[in-house]
């Protein structure tokens, strides 16, 4: 059967943010993935950096992520969607002058991955900034998950070696997590292709 | 938020969920979006010399983070967004237009209820923004941010002006191309967008790193609008088309079988 849906378009091409993107996205309270005074909240705090560690002051990190239950509010989930209790799993936070970021939101839980794997908790992360002609993307894992993470497959892929599976950890602080993002360098966060 | 819809091309929600990885059936999206989208190292555009990773990005499958996404609600949106000529104590300077398209996936499926956010200079080429120091008047009735979901058949409209172009320090006597930001979520992670729209005919392309970034010239014609004459208004505004794909998933096992 043919029908105009079998056709194959090629994606829009992306382009840069830009600088000037702050009146528009985010919305203040898009740093809040839960509410402040949430049971279990914690906050990821961290510095995008450039290529000589300065601080991207025209960034924009955006998150997403399931509920500490590893499930998502998302029909595409062959779980089905959980019930809706206001968790919708997604943050942004504009960076500042001092290239910092934070968000207020809970640990996931774990999640089934490729194969009979299990995906330990982890965060999807988006980066923005002018002078990235395209979104960056990584993984904010959670460096206090030793046992979940040695099973996960994508910390486990060989591509990425040591150094740069280590740059997928957040770092834990009190009340939260670390987890800086370098663009590049020696110490480049390790960015995925998806 | 009202329950979301499953895609229906890949049928009904597993009955068979087993435990992990089994039985877990999940869209795979395409990676053609690199075939067309632009390097992260390009020289001619500054700002990405030391913004760049100098390593190759890692590969990874597809997985239940990448194949959902953030699922917005009419609730949230106000239709009042989708006018940037309103609201604002005023009629602003400059060209009116209607802006409109469809959002489509690359199986040229439209994509219902999914959220855009446009941004803009105003008519004269400023920005509602404290670090845009060019000399060019703020105009009081007009911010240039907006947002709206887009209909059961993927369509959206704005109400606008047409921006100004503006100068910008990458070089000597660098004007940008006038142009719209345009930020859109799909219904995946995978298919997260964030881009520019440029007008037809614009003198300042050939000169532009940033639209030229864009290496097939096909590719750069799909990132400006057309003129619509049917989208415009007499006595009120310019209509402009604009349509946007974002990527498409594979056809699932399910799909061919039908």
């Amino acid at each position: 059967m043919s029908s105009p849906a079998e056709q194959t378009l090629a994606p829009t091409p992306s382009q840069t943010i830009g600088p000037f993107f702050g009146f528009a996205l985010p919305l203040a309270s898009e740093r809040f993935v839960v509410p402040a005074g949430t049971n279990g909240a914690i906050s990821i705090v961290g510095r995008l950096l450039d290529g000589e560690h300065q601080p991207v002051a025209d960034g924009l990190i955006e998150t997403w992520q399931a509920n500490p239950e590893g499930r998502f509010y998302h029909p595409d989930d062959p779980r089905g969607p959980f019930e809706g209790d206001g968790f919708r799993g997604f943050g942004r936070s504009a960076t500042d002058g001092g290239g910092r970021f934070e968000l207020l939101t809970v640990k996931p839980g774990c999640l089934p991955g490729p194969g009979d794997t299990t995906q330990a908790p982890h965060i999807a992360v988006s980066v923005f900034a002018r002078g990235l002609l395209q979104r960056l993307v990584t993984r904010i894992y959670f460096g206090d998950e030793e046992e979940a993470n040695a099973a996960d497959p994508v910390l486990s892929t060989l591509q990425l070696g040591e150094s740069r599976r280590q740059r997928l950890l957040a770092a834990p602080i009190d009340g939260g997590y670390r987890f800086d993002i370098v663009l590049q360098g020696p110490d480049e966060s390790a960015f995925l292709s998806i | 938020m009202k329950e979301p819809e499953r895609s229906a091309e890949l049928g009904p929600a597993h009955p068979l969920w087993a435990g992990p990885g089994e039985g877990l059936v999940l869209p795979s999206y395409r990676r053609d979006h690199e075939l067309h989208d632009p390097p992260y190292d390009w020289p001619e555009y500054r700002g990405t010399l030391l913004r760049h990773p100098r390593r190759p990005l890692v590969p990874i499958p597809d997985t239940l983070s990448e194949v959902t996404g953030p699922l917005f609600g009419a609730d949230e949106i106000s239709p009042a967004d989708a006018d940037l000529t309103a609201g604002h104590g005023g009629e602003p300077q400059g060209q009116k237009i209607v802006l409109h398209g469809r959002v489509l996936d690359g199986n040229g499926k439209p994509i219902p209820e999914t959220l855009i956010e446009i941004w803009q200079a105003n008519a004269a080429g400023r920005y509602w923004h404290s670090g845009d120091r060019h000399p060019a008047p703020l105009d009081p009735y007009f911010t240039g941010a907006g947002r709206c979901l887009t209909d059961s058949q993927g369509r959206y409209r704005f109400i606008t002006v047409r921006p100004g172009s503006y100068p910008w320090g990458n070089h000597f006597n660098a004007w940008r191309p006038a142009h719209i930001h345009l930020s859109l979520f799909g219904r995946a992670f995978a298919q997260r967008l964030i881009t520019q729209m440029y007008f037809p005919g614009d003198p300042m392309f050939e000169f532009d790193p940033i639209f030229q970034s864009v290496r097939d010239r096909r590719d750069r014609e799909r990132l400006i609008c057309e003129f619509d004459f049917e989208a415009t208004t007499p006595e009120w505004a310019l209509g402009y088309r604009f349509d946007i794909v974002l990527r498409g998933h594979d056809r699932t096992p399910f799909e061919e079988g039908r």
